[in-house]
């Protein structure tokens, strides 16, 4: 029946863009939506150009592409790509929001027309189409579709009179913006004004569309797919739990609808397919979002995405049908019905998935890492993660995301966190479910355990009735589960309420039992979960892929297996300290083991990941990531291998997914941990133990203790003398961290960590978790080594990195270099024994992780070690990727038993690539997401993603990452500098060479006194705060001089000295640095840019090219 | 909480699934039929009132079953037909702006047993191996519910359309407005679904007249074009109708659904084969072998065309992509032409519902000028 493959031969050289840095809105599932189109272009035979500027990707691992462009994703640097390749066509439709703006730029600059590339997937057309708030609308009214009454703003005298007659309330949405950000709704006159004068600021074509409010209708998204012969599909369809005017990336989702009947979820699917077509999305996969009105069913579209989205990867998940990689197959030629459905093999992808079991999605969001910021969701996307769970019902899929989250919650409360609602009465808590918040659902649970009616809890959330219906059923289990105890629970009573998602640790702390206890009584009454596939056809047909997930039904579907099996443990939500770079390893893993014959077995809950794809692993179970799940998981598959007399699980890896499966090595056999043994990986973290193997292999520490109270952190700053870093144990991403100078600062810190909140939940403070005060070193370098060493004791030294930003700011916030550009060739060697040591006395066998500070006092440098982590580390892709061999693929080999010499020998491990090529890390951070929060860099990390610039010279890779992270360098004007005392020398470096680039400098008071003794013209002395006369800061950073401010306070704590300059340059969108040393940086960079022409080059040519041959090309 | 009766459903090869009796209490604790599933995910309203499903018990793949309730606007037929629903979850709250009543109130009503908690899953996997076959369930033990089971006759070689055909005719007039010159059209009843008569009267007046009607009789009311319908069980033994299908056929145009389909191909002389598990489910996607599109189709049938045995009397025009089961079928010289699925959806995609529309131009074209 199927015909001829109709792939397009007339192309033969593809461009694929990437969506650069994870950001909020636009997270890893681009990375997992363009793996898919790079191995598809390739399998189907064609050259891919990648541009990616994240190095965290899997796409961008040089096996992927043909040329990959680790480059800024800017138009000026595609248009070089482009000249250089000379691409057939462009594909923009897989790299989210970025991929389609670049892709607009590059059409209207007319680089593509002039270079004869074709954009495919969708044309200019369809996309100005889709993305211009007022096309859009009089498209859809064009075709008759409902939309809301809204009109476009391009002044605030438009806005004026739109608002004049749409009246209140209004939701305000600026044009070409991701993830919603400026978006807000106005209910009075005030908020109106302000939004919709921000909202004209932060568009790029200075528009807003003011739109009748629809908060409180119920929201729905429709993921489509067509292809060129007009086959429409529907993969999948979800419900939002949380009604219109919470962002649905901010919105708990369900997939597929559930308050739907036929009729209606036909009126929205034909809709969704008209407004597709006439869009003009001529081939691939698009989001198309519906409102509508739970009094009457009257509906209303919202917008769609003509592209791949983080709904659609969701939808991906949810249904077992890949739309990335089905989209990529449509945009070069084929129709869906030449497409073969992966899961069943038989049946084409030219069908509508159908599912038997219940899909629940909940974001996470980090506000406890941006003070200010009140943790309220509204229409701009606030979530840095997400989590999805696999149910037969929805209770259990909710329950089982909540404790995906690892929040601390193990479902829909009756668990230890839920004490902090008790003192609130229910009026006050009523007001509070209201508004939206990550706490929401569970005040809306302790509310329906009180006794408040849905209807109340209805009226108050806009939840729709069946939802809260649904929660209640839970509520109502565990009142009965009060009533019993460990020893009466029957079969029955247990069966139910582990199909409605009670983990084993909810009815522990009903019962007041230990988890382990209920768990053996549960296996003791036979109540053990099954696993079950998604299979996109509610077993219809045979499904060959194994994606599994539990429930508590009658019969399993894991199939026997005799194959050794190594089990991988995923990183869970990305989180801030957590991210991408740990999915990226984990995934290398997987690749790296099956390709030498071990069945690889992919445990996860994040569905942005390329880890969650169902074929990057032999097996997948999308499960959260609790210690009760997965030893169900290393249970069913043991039973797998025994049915087949097998071999068995040969090794669970838990050190590289970060803390998250760490946390989990405890509750497993220690004999099957694959690699590092639990025991080393305490002897690092616990601080006792850690000193002593410091001392015992004579590697010095900065001085410091730990401390459960105030009086014994007091002690030991009497001790070693400020300023003291607080570091609270067992904590990601430096959570809570600070530098303190003084007492005041000290008692306030440890206020902050014996408080109960959020950090109450991730740690507090007891004997088992006490804070670590150390000296802090200022002035110091910080370096980072990555390095890996094989069961036999030989250590392969992957990089090490040379901050540019000094310790003090968190090593995931600040750039870096590789190799180092400022250490001593003794330093280097110093800390590459160090390592050697440290990796030795921990009997590492796979990576290792170690952070160092290196102190310059005269001449001499002394190296300090800070920590080590024996485990992957946030560092390991970029590394990776600058010298160009797979850290992670030697060492899951190695960690699987094979040594670095028999790699060596059947090529596991090639040598490093010996370019005189510089990369350079670089933060990418979400503060323009959190205006209400000091955009300073300190001790807690508060990063979303990197990117990395790759040249040859320092100063050209450092630039290349400032463009990456989305600086706009500065050409000409005036540079505002205003630091802290100590950085006064640097400063004047920095002013030097910045005044010898032509730049006027502007400086506060002290500063430029500093400057001034050093010749150097200051035009602009600024007045202290409280000084009348002069101009102010502020004054001058309004007046639009500036086109650069370099501001380091004293302290790095919240609410440091020189707040109102951040705020002021983040209000104006002018680029700034806190920090001297970067600020030092970027003029080396600025220096190096302005002498050189911009050039791009792949990673292939850098990792292939000899020292002396790349030296020919600078 | 209401009370739970634990109940089981057994097989008639003796598989036993565990769950609790919902909606009509059986009244021999029991209820039985060829137990069948549905993969929709929506429109079990329209599918438990559809009268194809005569004789049969529909398994529903997607485990909450009664979210948005009961309306008043969604029945395919007067009362349901089904011989009982298995499903994974029963929603206890509906919620929906159009619903009157709750699913298990409208089961206890119209005297329709169910049984909930059950692994719909470990079920559907069974019957897509083992093919559809007879089952009991209700709270009777399980030796009970095994006799029954195997006592029940399945749906080959029984004629259920005379269980769910219309009584006497009866008119409905066009809800198009086209002056005094409405098309006619007859539409035999072998268990139509009200969704079809809604879309044939957009059309025209429809006289739908009772299965059993003759030839004469039906031509007696001068139609433009005859509506073959949809209807339940085995074709092969559908009494009468072949016969009256073929001696009307090149006198006026016709247009079949589903059993209507099936009857048409019977009627030409070619074969009808049952299908292991049958299409019962709103994803499944069909070509058109005429235009080249792919319609993603609304499919309720255990039987199906043989296209083997069509003799070069037709020519197939609807191919199911999943397995290659004949879905369409034309008779070109006596304008006449059938599909497998449900073009009028109900519940289900809308892609195929220009089926009506080209039955409408047929009608035009062998009319032509007549309507004018």
């Amino acid at each position: 029946m199927v015909a001829k493959m109709p792939k397009r031969t007339d192309i033969e050289k593809i461009l694929l863009i990437g969506s650069g840095p994870i950001v909020i809105g636009q997270a890893c599932e681009f990375d997992y939506s363009g793996t898919q189109a790079c191995r598809v272009l390739r399998e189907e035979g064609y050259t891919v150009i990648l541009a990616n500027s994240n190095p965290a990707t899997i796409m961008t691992d040089p096996d992927f592409a043909d040329a990959t462009y680790i480059e800024p994703l800017t138009s000026e640097v595609l248009t070089k790509i482009i000249e250089q390749e000379k691409p057939h066509a462009l594909l923009p439709t897989l790299g989210g929001q970025t991929a389609l703006n670049l892709a607009m730029e590059l059409v209207e600059m007319g680089v593509l027309e002039a270079n004869g590339v074709e954009l495919i997937g969708a044309d200019a057309e369809a996309i100005a189409t889709a993305e211009d708030r007022a096309r859009f609308k009089d498209a859809m009214i064009e075709i008759g579709l409902p939309v809301p009454i809204s009109g476009v703003a391009h002044s605030m005298d438009d806005a004026e009179k739109i608002i004049e007659e749409i009246g209140l309330p209004v939701i305000v949405r600026p044009a070409y913006i991701l993830g919603g950000k400026g978006t807000g709704i106005a209910e009075t006159l005030e908020e109106f004004n302000k939004l919709a004068s921000n909202g004209l600021a932060a568009s790029p074509i200075h528009e807003i569309l003011i739109e009748q409010s629809i908060k409180g209708w119920k929201e729905y998204e429709l993921e489509v797919m067509r292809d060129r012969a007009d086959n429409c599909v529907v993969v999948c369809s979800i419900e939002n739990l949380d009604p219109m005017g919470v962002h649905t990336g901010d919105s708990i989702t369900v997939a597929p609808t559930q308050t739907l009947s036929d009729v209606e979820y036909q009126t929205l699917r034909n809709a969704a397919f008209a407004c597709m077509r006439r869009v003009g999305v001529e081939t691939g996969g698009s989001n198309v979002q519906f409102a509508v009105d739970p009094a009457t069913g009257e509906f209303v579209i919202i917008e769609m995405n003509p592209r791949v989205s983080r709904s659609s990867a969701l939808a991906s998940k949810a249904t077992g049908f890949p739309i990335a990689k089905i989209a990529t197959k449509l945009a070069i030629g084929y129709t869906l019905d030449e497409i073969p459905n992966d899961i069943t093999k038989k049946t084409p992808a030219s069908f509508e998935p159908t599912i038997d079991y219940v899909v629940t999605k909940i974001p996470r969001w980090a506000f406890e890492k941006f003070p200010g910021t009140p943790a309220v969701l509204g229409t701009q996307m606030q979530s840095v993660g997400e989590v999805m769970s696999i149910g037969r019902t929805f209770p259990e899929s909710l329950q089982k995301a909540i404790r995906s989250l690892e929040l601390g919650r193990f479902g829909l409360n009756a668990d230890n966190s839920e004490v902090n609602f008790q003192d609130i009465d229910d009026k006050e808590l009523l007001k509070q479910v209201e508004v939206g918040t990550p706490t929401r659902l569970f005040e809306v649970a302790e509310l329906l355990y009180r006794g408040v009616s849905i209807e109340t809890l209805h009226d108050a959330t806009g939840i729709d009735p069946w939802f809260l219906d649904q929660m209640l059923l839970i509520v109502e289990e565990r009142l009965f589960l009060e009533q019993q105890n460990l020893k009466s629970v029957s079969h029955f009573s247990m069966r139910r309420a582990k199909r409605l998602g009670f983990s084993d640790c909810q009815l522990a702390y009903i019962w007041g039992e230990e988890e382990e206890a209920v768990r053996n009584k549960r296996i003791e009454l036979g109540v053990l979960p099954v696993f079950k596939t998604v299979d996109t056809c509610s077993a219809e047909f045979e499904a060959e892929t194994p994606y599994h997930y539990s429930t508590y039904d009658d019969d399993n579907e894991v199939a026997a297996s005799d194959k050794p099996k190594v089990v991988i443990l995923g990183s869970g939500p990305n989180r801030i300290g957590q991210g991408i770079e740990f999915d990226y390893c984990c995934v290398h893993a997987s690749f790296a083991l099956r390709e030498i014959g071990y069945e690889t077995i992919m445990v996860n809950c994040n569905p942005e990941t390329v880890s969650t794809d169902y074929d990057t692993s032999d097996r997948l179970f999308f499960e959260p990531l609790t210690e009760e799940d997965v030893r169900n998981i290393l249970e069913v598959e043991t039973e797998s291998a025994n049915r087949a007399n097998g071999p068995g699980i040969a090794g669970v890896i838990v050190g590289l997914g970060g803390q998250t499966p760490l946390k989990l090595a405890n509750s497993l056999p220690e004999n099957i941990i694959a690699g590092t043994s639990p025991d080393s990986i305490d002897l690092a973290e616990d601080r006792e133990r850690w000193n002593a193997v410091c001392s015992q292999l004579e590697i010095p520490q900065p001085p410091g203790g730990t401390a459960v109270s105030l009086e014994e952190a007091r002690a030991i700053v009497e001790r070693v003398g400020y300023p003291v870093l607080i570091r609270p144990s067992y904590v990601l991403g430096g959570r809570a961290m600070s530098i303190v100078y003084d007492d005041e600062q000290l008692d306030s810190a440890m206020q902050e960590l014996t408080q109960q909140g959020s950090l109450g939940r991730e740690g507090g403070l007891s004997a088992e978790r006490p804070v670590l005060v150390d000296r802090f070193l200022e002035d110091a370098t910080e370096v980072d080594v990555d390095a890996i060493r094989d069961k036999n004791g030989d250590v392969f030294i992957g990089g090490i990195m040379e901050h540019v930003e000094e310790a003090g700011v968190h090593s995931g916030d600040s750039a870096c270099m590789l190799p180092p550009q400022n250490l001593s060739t003794t330093t280097l060697a110093t800390l590459e024994e160090y390592t050697n040591r440290i990796a030795e006395r921990l009997e590492v066998v796979g990576l290792i992780n170690i952070q160092y500070v290196v102190k310059k006092v005269g001449e001499s440098e002394t190296v300090f070690v800070i920590e080590a982590n024996p485990r992957a580390s946030r560092t390991v892709p970029f590394v990776s990727k600058a010298i160009g061999v797979p850290l992670v693929k030697v060492a899951s080999r190695v960690m699987l038993g094979e040594t670095l010499a028999e790699l060596k020998d059947n090529g596991g491990l090639q040598s490093k690539a010996t370019g005189e090529h510089v990369s350079v890390k670089e933060a990418v951070l979400p503060f323009n997401r959190f205006p209400e929060t000091d955009a300073i860099l300190g001790p807690e990390m508060r990063s979303t993603g990197e990117v990395m610039g790759i040249d040859v010279t320092p100063g050209l890779a450092f630039a290349k990452s400032q463009i990456a992270a989305g600086m706009a360098l500065p050409e000409t004007g005036t540079v505002f500098l205003s630091l802290a005392d100590r950085d006064k020398e640097i400063g004047i470096e920095t002013a030097s060479l910045l005044a010898k680039l032509g730049f006027t400098i502007a400086a506060t008071r002290g500063t430029a006194t500093a400057l001034n003794a050093a010749n150097i013209e200051v035009i602009d002395v600024i007045a202290k705060i409280g000084e009348k006369e002069g101009t102010t800061a502020i004054e001058l950073i309004e007046s639009g001089k500036i086109r650069l401010v370099i501001n380091s306070p004293r302290g790095r704590g919240p609410r440091a000295d020189g707040d109102h300059i951040r705020k002021a340059a983040a209000e104006q969108g002018i680029p700034l640095l806190t920090t001297a040393s970067a600020g030092l940086a970027l003029a080396k960079g600025l220096i190096d840019w302005r002498s050189h022409t911009l050039r791009v080059r792949p990673l292939q040519h850098f990792h292939n090219k000899t020292s002396s041959q790349q030296r020919l090309e600078i | 909480m209401t009370e739970i009766k634990q109940g089981a459903l057994v097989l008639e090869d003796g598989s036993l699934f565990e769950g609790e009796l919902i909606g009509y209490e059986p009244d021999q604790g029991y209820a039985s039929g060829e137990v069948v599933f549905n993969t929709a995910l929506t429109g079990y309203q329209e599918v438990i009132t559809d009268p194809s499903y005569a004789g049969q018990i529909i398994t529903f793949t997607y485990p909450h079953i009664g979210n948005y309730g009961i309306n008043a606007e969604d029945f395919e037929s007067s009362r349901p037909f089904c011989r009982g629903i298995i499903i994974k979850d029963l929603a206890r709250r509906h919620s929906n702006w159009r619903s009157d009543t709750n699913l298990n109130t409208f089961l206890v009503d119209s005297k329709v047993s169910g049984i909930c908690g059950v692994d719909t899953r470990r079920l559907t996997r069974h019957i897509r191996e083992a093919g559809a076959m007879p089952g009991a369930f209700g709270t009777a033990n399980e030796e009970t519910l095994l006799t029954a089971a195997k006592n029940e006759p399945g749906t080959s070689n029984i004629d259920l359309v005379a269980e769910v055909t219309c009584p006497e005719p009866y008119f409905v007039p066009s809800t198009r407005n086209n002056g005094s010159h409405n098309k006619k059209i007859v539409a035999l009843d072998f268990g139509i679904k009200r969704t079809i008569i809604k879309h044939l009267s957009m059309i025209g007046d429809v006289q739908v007249v009772p299965a059993w009607t003759s030839a004469e009789d039906i031509l007696a009311y001068e139609p433009d074009g005859i509506f073959l319908s949809n209807g339940p069980g085995d074709p092969s033994s559908v009494k009468k109708a072949p016969e009256t299908i073929a001696s009307l056929l090149g006198k006026v145009p016709m247009f079949g659904i589903c059993l209507g389909h099936q009857l048409l191909g019977i009627a030409i002389g070619a074969e009808t084969v049952k299908m292991p598990f049958g299409h019962h489910g709103a994803n499944h996607p069909v070509k058109n072998m005429i235009t080249g599109e792919i319609e993603i189709t609304s499919q309720n049938h255990n039987f199906a065309v043989d296209p083997e045995t069509l003799n070069g009397k037709a020519s197939v025009t609807h191919v199911n992509l999943n397995d290659g089961v004949c879905q369409g079928l034309t008779i070109a010289e006596a304008n006449a032409f059938s599909v497998q699925h449900h073009p009028e959806a109900g519940p289900g995609p809308h892609d195929s519902a220009y089926l009506f529309s080209e039955f409408d131009q047929l009608m035009d074209k062998v009319n032509g000028g007549q309507d004018a």
